[in-house]
């Protein structure tokens, strides 16, 4: 649904969105690395499936607005960004150094096409109703994205936010979870244990759905299903992804919230990432 | 120090000539008996500033009628939104508002707002220069509720938050001048409100309100009273006491707490050698007394002496409000009483 042609296929945007993230968290030998990877699916879809932007007018008033809570998560979504040309490809080298409009955590002001700060953790989904309301109120027809994680459902806010957006009704915002199972201090049933979650969502009034968040095909037709569900509620897509999705040797790491990569490791992760290229 | 809760009151049982205050009787208004009031200035003057304005909406968190909220709310419930008692979304929900171009004028109780929401006013609309106006009732000592309800350290948070302006306005002219100047303010501000029938004391010095100023209302050899909020009034009632004794105070005026006016200041504490005394409805650990000693102490000015009127670095008790405001020292007899003391009259 975006300007951007439908030639290239959803597979191959999100090889290249781990491979520009794989190239960003090379600048700084580390980062979040493994959540950019898990979350690079969706991102592809969301992007370049389900989202209406103009990559060159990122604040078009008719855009869907595609939040990011997870400030951290910064390096994932400039990824797309990136694809998106909404950034332009050389910035990347910039990613984290000074004067750069690429900063670690994700920041509103900094960056085009950055909607929130989000860096204080669950922030996004109250400012996503809050926009939702504002939307309504302008009679807009513009969606509401807002991609936020399951350590973040540790954040009383957040639960404050879905409350009141099953209770305005607000069927033009959806909620994205990424549920990677992992936080700071260790897997995140381990530090709180959230589920059943789906459940949860629908007692507070949402259409949910939980997928598989790294089967392109099955997100495609939840994104569908999220716009095109036509009961007055608000939609989310809970998405279960695995940490540094793609590389195998990332993946295997079993602390991996902030990854420490060895200099060779690049290298090794960018061609096996390469090695899955479609035609 | 509070009361023990093993200890029977001392008036059961004893006769007593003075009258024994309810807390419930004293907490919607700060008025005094005579004062002339006008009824939920804030409330009144939103709803007619709307009128004028698509971009003003309402929300509130289970507290539109106890912030005089419940004006706007009848003058246009299309524009008003009940967040319910839920700060965080509360602010949260403010900032998505003010990004999408709208002017939410959010309001709750001042300690919900400082010590509960206080991440998501910073970084959710402050950080961004966002356009919320934040209007919080029961500031500093206003309520006879105890420590749960008395947002005794509200300006010291607020103060070191970067971009947020900060109004503690004194009277109900004041509150209806400062909407429309604070509206056409861009950016977020957080007001200090009194609520229900609030006193009518400024009209009489000719006091305009101007955003970032501070206004000399009255002028005076001995002393320079500096102050905000309802702690002006007092100041006035206090100056028009000491008359009577030969003491002759200034009042200095401070509704804008951030950005300090400090060169109107400076100036006046630079005038003669008066005492210099700064009250406020706040404790007198990071308010309005410590951001004007800072001032002076920057600028190299030393009055003769400097005195500080504000509550203490304590949990306050519950109480009725006259009670309280005369047992922590900001009724006008204790406010006299202080300035007579420093004055060795």
């Amino acid at each position: 649904m975006s300007q951007i042609g439908h030639n290239i296929s959803l597979t191959e945007r999100a090889r290249r969105i781990r491979r520009h993230a794989l190239r960003m968290g090379e600048v700084q030998g580390q980062g979040y690395i493994a959540q950019a990877l898990g979350v690079a699916d969706v991102l592809a879809v969301s992007y370049f499936h389900a989202t209406n932007y103009r990559p060159d007018d990122p604040e078009w008033e008719g855009r869907d607005r595609f939040l990011l809570s997870i400030g951290h998560y910064a390096i994932a979504l400039y990824a797309a960004l990136i694809e998106a040309k909404i950034i332009p490809e050389d910035e990347l080298e910039t990613y984290g150094t000074d004067d750069s409009r690429l900063p670690m955590s994700g920041m509103a002001a900094y960056t085009p096409g950055m909607e929130i700060t989000g860096g204080s953790l669950g922030h996004g989904l109250g400012i996503a109703v809050g926009m939702a309301l504002a939307l309504k109120r302008k009679k807009s027809s513009s969606f509401i994205y807002n991609l936020f994680s399951d350590g973040e459902l540790d954040e009383g806010s957040t639960w404050e936010a879905a409350m009141s957006a099953g209770s305005y009704k607000l069927d033009n915002l959806i909620g994205i979870v990424d549920v990677n199972q992992m936080q700071a201090d260790g897997p995140s049933i381990g530090v709180l244990n959230f589920e059943p979650l789906a459940p949860k969502f629908d007692a507070f009034g949402w259409f949910v759905q939980r997928v598989d968040g790294n089967d392109i095909d099955a997100l495609v037709k939840a994104f569908d299903a999220a716009r095109q569900y036509e009961e007055a509620k608000p939609r989310i897509i809970i998405c279960d992804t695995k940490m540094a999705k793609g590389v195998p040797f990332l993946e295997a790491r079993d602390r991996n919230h902030f990854l420490r990569v060895e200099p060779h490791e690049w290298a090794d992760a960018l061609k096996i990432i390469d090695g899955g290229v479609e035609a | 120090m509070r009361r023990s809760k093993y200890i029977r009151p001392a008036h059961l049982g004893a006769s007593s000539d003075k009258p024994r205050l309810t807390t419930s009787a004293m907490i919607a208004s700060i008025a005094g008996p005579d004062q002339p009031t006008r009824p939920a200035p804030f409330g009144n003057a939103l709803a007619a500033l709307a009128q004028k304005d698509d971009r003003i909406v309402g929300m509130s968190a289970d507290l539109a009628k106890y912030t005089d909220l419940h004006v706007f709310r009848a003058a246009h419930p299309d524009r008003f939104y009940q967040m319910g008692m839920a700060e965080q979304l509360l602010m949260m929900s403010a900032a998505g508002m003010a990004r999408e171009g709208f002017q939410p004028w959010v309001t709750t109780y001042a300690v919900f707002a400082s010590r509960r929401a206080y991440d998501f006013i910073c970084l959710a609309i402050a950080e961004e220069m966002l356009d919320v106006k934040i209007v919080c009732a029961l500031p500093g000592l206003t309520t006879g509720y105890g420590p749960s309800h008395q947002a005794t350290e509200d300006l010291a948070m607020f103060r070191g938050m970067p971009n947020l302006t900060i109004i503690d306005p004194c009277d109900a002219s004041e509150i209806e001048q400062a909407v429309p100047a604070i509206a056409a303010h861009r950016g977020p501000v957080y007001m200090r409100l009194l609520r229900g029938n609030v006193p009518l004391v400024l009209e009489e010095y000719g006091y305009k309100f101007e955003l970032g100023q501070a206004k000399l209302l009255r002028d005076g050899r001995d002393t320079l009273i500096i102050s905000s909020g309802l702690m002006t009034m007092r100041a006035l009632e206090a100056a028009k006491q000491l008359r009577k004794d030969g003491v002759d105070a200034a009042v200095l005026h401070v509704p804008t707490i951030k950005p300090l006016d400090e060169p109107t200041i400076v100036a006046e504490c630079q005038k003669g050698e008066r005492l210099v005394v700064v009250a406020e409805n706040h404790t007198v650990i990071g308010g309005l007394g410590e951001a004007v000693a800072g001032t002076l102490m920057r600028e190299g000015v030393r009055p003769s002496a400097f005195r500080q009127i504000g509550l203490p670095d304590a949990f306050l008790e519950a109480g009725a409000l006259p009670t309280l405001h005369d047992q922590y020292g900001l009724s006008t007899l204790r406010v006299t009483e202080a300035v007579k003391a420093w004055l060795s009259i």
